[in-house]
């Protein structure tokens, strides 16, 4: 983990960036982001995580409600790591 | 490699038209387009675009010529958009007014890009023969006004490179997402028109230098992209990622083409949508297989240990420079042809410098020179 990524501070509720649409591909069985002239598959957590970043979950809500659907504790830090990836990406805002 | 599986389309090009306001000499688009008519009409695009999207297509570029020189293109658009494509409207500018704006955004546009030949009015009108370039202005505004995610595109070459940084602040001032400074690629029009246009490598390295300057310096608020003019580097680029791999260009006459230029290549049997379903073209037709997987090369790429990253470069590029579409793309450094781009790159030195540039003028795209150079 870079120090870039630890001072890396989330926004209080993560928004898909509008340059991004978050969509189901039936060909490619997964979820994938579009963007001008390009395009980025997501696996199932990614997609998951991606789905609740509407401007309205806090990134608590957001990760108390993945913990109660997948039935797991403990997922803090695997999400904050996708979403601090995703903010140093340009995915969400 | 050998026959590799084949893999669905990702990418549609609609070449809607060829026509075009502009004029602009480093057009890719064939030097014979007024030669090529018969456009397909609105029930046949949209066909062509429901059959794209069900072979599992993603994104769609409305291209051309000028597309908003097609009457239909909102239908289109709200065709594509409801089929689940990204759509993406590569244009001029020219017939931008607001008022289509408004309706191609009702229609659900995703994207738009928008071109510009230079910085300043003077090059961006000569160069593309057009008094353009205040219009451009205008349509970036109404672009950030309706909240499209911009893209400016500018082609570089030898007259515009040296105001790259210029450039860049334009894109700054008009408030583009993305600028794609996209060094010109030889064909069609470019070619015709290559010993005036190819940059010095001088221009070239200070122009990279620029670029990365400002990436230090803007960080985010805008994505500069810059595209190498390969005829300066050491090994071709993995043109269309691959034949037949990704790409899917349909030109304005329904021709299914593995890549923009495909067209010209000899022995290619190209398939038409009017006679074919996409499925038939992508994975059956000879054209779309001719290039796939690594049976047709030659050596050196044969036996290259790089065959799977470039695919052997560009084969449009191979036939231009070398007359055999299955050479090695002579790009490369490998290619025992190589000497023809030194050669390209010197000659077009030699002319800038000499007193006979007047006796070879840039060959501007206009229906009167396609006839004339196209046949």
């Amino acid at each position: 983990m870079t120090a870039q990524y630890i001072t890396t501070t989330l926004p209080d509720r993560p928004k898909l960036n509008r340059l991004f649409r978050l969509q189901w591909e039936e060909v490619q069985q997964a979820y994938v982001l579009l963007y001008p002239e390009g395009m980025v598959k997501l696996n199932v957590s990614a997609a998951e995580i991606l789905k609740r970043c509407d401007g309205e979950h806090t990134v608590d809500a957001l990760i108390a409600e993945l913990e109660t659907a997948f039935g797991e504790t403990n997922l803090r830090e695997p999400i904050e790591g996708m979403l601090r990836a995703a903010f140093e990406k340009d995915w969400i805002q | 490699m050998n026959q590799p599986a084949i893999n669905p389309p990702f990418w549609l090009l609609a070449e809607l038209t060829y026509r075009c306001p502009l004029h602009c000499v480093f057009c890719y688009n064939p030097v014979n387009y007024a030669s090529i008519e018969s456009e397909l009409n609105t029930q046949e695009w949209i066909r062509v675009m429901q059959e794209a999207r069900a072979l599992g297509a993603a994104q769609l570029g409305f291209s051309g010529g000028e597309p908003l020189l097609r009457d239909d293109l909102d239908v289109l658009v709200a065709e594509a958009r409801q089929l689940g494509f990204y759509t993406n409207l590569i244009t001029s500018g020219v017939g931008l007014n607001e008022t289509r704006i408004a309706s191609l955004k009702n229609a659900g546009l995703d994207h738009i890009q928008l071109s510009f030949q230079d910085s300043t009015q003077e090059m961006n009108d000569f160069l593309s023969s057009t008094k353009t370039f205040e219009l451009k202005k205008k349509v970036a505004a109404l672009i950030k006004k309706y909240d499209y995610p911009m893209v400016m595109n500018v082609v570089l070459h030898r007259h515009n490179i040296p105001h790259v940084d210029k450039i860049i602040d334009m894109a700054l001032d008009l408030g583009a997402e993305y600028l794609e400074l996209a060094n010109t690629q030889y064909y069609g029009w470019a070619m015709k028109n290559r010993a005036q246009l190819l940059p010095t490598r001088e221009q070239l390295i200070a122009a990279e230098a620029t670029v990365n300057a400002y990436r230090e310096k803007i960080g985010k608020r805008c994505k500069l992209l810059f595209v190498v003019p390969d005829y300066f580097e050491e090994r071709p680029k993995a043109c269309m990622n691959g034949w037949g791999s990704i790409f899917l260009d349909i030109a304005p006459d329904g021709a299914a083409l593995p890549c923009h230029n495909a067209r010209q290549l000899p022995g290619l049997d190209i398939p038409n949508v009017r006679d074919h379903s996409l499925r038939e073209i992508w994975y059956e037709s000879q054209a779309f297989n001719f290039f796939r997987g690594d049976e047709w090369m030659q050596e050196p790429c044969r036996s290259c240990s790089e065959k799977e990253k470039d695919f052997g470069g560009c084969r449009c590029q191979a036939f231009l420079l070398t007359g055999d579409a299955s050479a090695t793309d002579p790009v490369c450094a490998k290619s025992p042809k190589h000497y023809v781009v030194t050669q390209a790159i010197n000659e077009a030195l030699a002319l800038n410098h000499s007193d006979k540039r007047e006796e070879h003028p840039l060959v501007f795209r206009t229906d009167k020179n396609s006839r004339l150079n196209g046949l």
